[in-house]
């Protein structure tokens, strides 16, 4: 058992560090969920890219470098603590492109990958119904084969940041007399300007219009846009959520930074007379240096024994780093005292209105991704061995 | 980086649990309660055996260490199986005694301690006035400020919420050393004990949770397994994370205590802060989902219960351990 990075991991270390500290916007750019925000993020994307810092754990054909699940977690550590932008491209990296590394072809991957590295293509979610969120299985949109592809109807909903994207994967029912709801899935990707499509934008909850619902009305996709097996969309789609919510949504690097930056709020502003938030302040310090721990023993473990983590594992994840995200945040707010209401655009929002949008952000974690009550249920169920109750 | 047991200390860990899975410790820790130690006794003999104590004792005195990471890894098995008697004192005193620079104390009394002859039990007073098992132990050290002193007697017992941890004030004695060196090398001390005590707590989680895991699939009402309840599942749900993300801090902390790390002490704070409180909710917990008998004395369960907030609050409060992780 050690903790110690090798010295090529200490290079590669301060390679990150001081290529961000010459990069890195002086200003922070417009929030990503915005129209001028996302087009700043887009440019962000593409610099990132030209030095193929992207995408550091992709194969090199692709844009990227190769790089160990290790190597990655110090690039995101570096990233965040530099202060460095959201990445707009998230959706896709995350979620999509570790789709097509197992269940796409090579075509796609050489077709779809290196345009999404560069931020030229950005991709959106479109998996959740008006009737289906926790249910997904239940969803209704349908693919109805026609020549040379399929044509996509029904409503999506609370797309990220559709509103500005290029593209989308989703699941559709292809099978309407499949046996049971898990089968007869395709899963496709489809362009957002595509005929068809209307993308209507939702404000969030703090207003930003980024959040849409799609409706599609007989879009067609051509074959070669079905990622896995006709038919398959469900086994494909569920080999990968353990992405979204295990570590590659929410590195650990993210929440050691807002710890820091916690801690020198708790310096500059804390009262020591009030022992409470004093508490509450060292428990999501504590709470951040455990889940940076949790994930650097979860990659050893990927690194040193055959085996990924395992899928039930990256519940564990979920819960944790979406409630440590609220701790840190409302803690930071109650430090602030009355600037703690600022939202992040007011003009003397603190520290450029990061704690207000972080805020508001991490008031989500706990319902996307699959909500914290049914990431309870599968800790429960697949890694304590309870009964499965009614659902 | 390799962050995660290897073989060798999982190895020591099954072996461990197997030998005091063997030693039947509800029944050792039942007599340790009414004050007889003698089963207590032969149990410390055979884990001395295994080296447990040696980890903690240097090789010039016969032991093995100090070795903070194969020690968290062994109080972590003591904590699984409620070991009873003064096991984080002694690992304690042994640091202490090692680092106060007097050879002569050292060498009278590392030995003992690494082959299991001695049980030892220490009080800072710095941290409370009482000693655990003075009563069973060969000898009481006692740091007042910069005083270490060898107490003369054990003074009454005082029942603690855990009958199997007896508490004492320990009295009199002669003085061993004075002066910053005894300073230093007791916080040193606490440190260790710190570090052994969230181990514990966090073993002490782990047979909580799994004792009410079996619990709950077994139990039915309304004619089902309570387990498929979701409230039910969602509060084991809840203790696993607390206990799955103490573990991390816990090897994290004796990783960083091995290594002479400036910061090693707030590392063993944050550790020991978070098992403390994972334990405690995994008491309250299993207490709930037990439903009544949960309640009693009489359930074997209660031996782990009932030392979850104890350990919780030994060896630095909850508020102290915040304190020292945010301290610059
Ligand atoms: C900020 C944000 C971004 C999102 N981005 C995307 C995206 O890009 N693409 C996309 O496809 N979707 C996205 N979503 C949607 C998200 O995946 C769904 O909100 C989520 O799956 C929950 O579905 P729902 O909102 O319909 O809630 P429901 O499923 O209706 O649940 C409502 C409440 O009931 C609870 N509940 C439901 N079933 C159970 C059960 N069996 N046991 C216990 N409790 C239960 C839930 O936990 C929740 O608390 C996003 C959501 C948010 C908030």
């Amino acid at each position: 058992m050690d903790l110690d990075f090798d010295a090529a991991d200490e290079e590669f270390r301060t390679e990150v560090r001081d290529w961000l500290s010459a990069q890195v916007p002086a200003v922070p750019l417009p929030s990503l969920e915005t129209a001028a925000g996302f087009a700043a993020h887009r440019e962000w994307e593409a610099t990132l890219a030209a030095d193929r810092w992207s995408v550091v754990s992709w194969p090199e054909e692709f844009g990227g470098r190769g790089g160990s699940l290790l190597r990655w977690l110090v690039f995101e550590e570096e990233y965040y603590a530099a202060g460095a932008p959201g990445r707009v491209s998230q959706n896709g990296i995350n979620l999509l492109a570790p789709t097509l590394f197992e269940n796409g072809t090579a075509e796609q991957r050489a077709r779809i990958l290196p345009p999404m590295a560069r931020g030229e293509v950005i991709w959106a979610q479109a998996w959740s119904e008006p009737e289906s969120g926790s249910d997904l299985a239940s969803l209704r949109s349908t693919a109805v084969r026609t020549k040379g592809g399929w044509l996509l109807s029904g409503q999506k909903t609370w797309s990220s940041r559709a509103a500005f994207a290029d593209r989308a994967f989703g699941l559709f029912r292809s099978d309407p007399a499949a046996d049971r709801p898990h089968r007869g899935l395709t899963y496709l990707m489809f362009p957002l300007d595509a005929e068809g499509v209307t993308v209507r934008p939702i404000g969030r909850l703090d207003g930003k219009p980024a959040f849409a619902e799609l409706f599609l009305d007989e879009v067609f996709v051509p074959d070669e846009d079905v990622i896995g097996e006709p038919g398959q969309g469900w086994r494909v789609a569920m080999s990968t959520t353990g992405n979204e919510r295990g570590l590659t949504l929410r590195s650990p690097g993210r929440f050691t930074a807002a710890a820091d930056r916690l801690t020198a709020l708790w310096r500059e502003h804390g009262d020591p007379a009030d022992t409470a938030l004093r508490d509450r302040v060292a428990d999501a310090v504590i709470g951040a240096r455990a889940y940076r721990l949790f994930s650097y023993r979860g990659a050893s473990h990927v690194l040193h024994e055959e085996g990924g983590p395992a899928g039930a594992a990256s519940s564990l994840n979920k819960v944790y780093w979406s409630e440590l995200d609220i701790a840190l945040h409302e803690t930071a707010l109650d430090l602030l005292g009355p600037y703690g209401e600022l939202a992040d655009h007011a003009a003397e929002s603190p520290a450029g209105g990061a704690w207000a949008e972080g805020y508001t952000f991490s008031l989500a974690g706990p319902v996307y991704a699959g909500t914290n009550e049914i990431q309870r249920d599968i800790i429960a169920e697949r890694l304590l061995g309870l009964p499965k109750g009614r659902r | 980086m390799r962050f995660f047991p290897d073989a060798e200390q999982r190895e020591f860990a099954r072996s461990l649990d197997a030998l005091l899975t063997a030693g039947g410790t509800p029944a050792v820790i039942r007599s340790w309660a009414t004050g007889d130690h003698a089963p207590g006794r032969a149990l410390w003999a055979r884990l001395a055996e295994a080296g447990v104590f040696a980890l903690a004792v240097p090789k010039e005195h016969d032991g093995f260490g100090p070795l903070p990471v194969e020690l968290a890894v062994a109080f972590e098995a003591l904590g699984r199986h409620a070991v009873p008697g003064p096991l984080v004192e002694t690992v304690a005193a042994a640091a202490l005694l090692d680092r106060l620079g007097d050879p002569d104390t050292a060498a009278a009394r590392l030995p003992a301690i690494a082959s299991g002859t001695s049980l030892v039990s220490l009080c800072l007073t710095s941290l409370g006035p009482y000693a655990l098992d003075a009563d069973a132990a060969d000898a009481v050290f006692v740091v007042d400020g910069d005083t270490l002193r060898l107490a003369a007697g054990a003074g009454p017992v005082q029942p603690s919420a855990d009958p199997a941890r007896r508490l004492s004030r320990p009295s009199g004695g002669a003085v061993v050393a004075r002066g910053p060196g005894v300073t230093a090398a007791a916080e040193y001390a606490a440190d260790v004990a710190a570090l052994a005590t969230a181990a514990q707590a966090l073993g002490v989680g782990r047979t909580l949770l799994a004792r009410t895991v079996a619990y709950v699939t077994q139990r039915t009402q309304f004619g089902v397994a309570i387990g498929s309840f979701q409230a039910v599942k969602h509060r084991l749900a809840d203790t696993l994370l607390a206990l799955e993300f103490t573990e991390p801090l816990v090897h994290g902390a004796a990783l960083a205590l091995a290594a002479g790390d400036e910061g090693a002490g707030r590392e063993i704070a944050a550790a020991k802060v978070t098992a403390g409180e994972a334990a405690y909710g995994a008491a309250r917990t299993a207490l709930q989902l037990h439903g009544a008998v949960g309640y009693t004395d009489e359930l074997d369960l209660s031996l782990w219960i009932r030392k979850a907030r104890p350990l919780r609050d030994a060896w630095g409060t909850p508020a102290a351990c915040r304190t020292r992780v945010l301290a610059g």
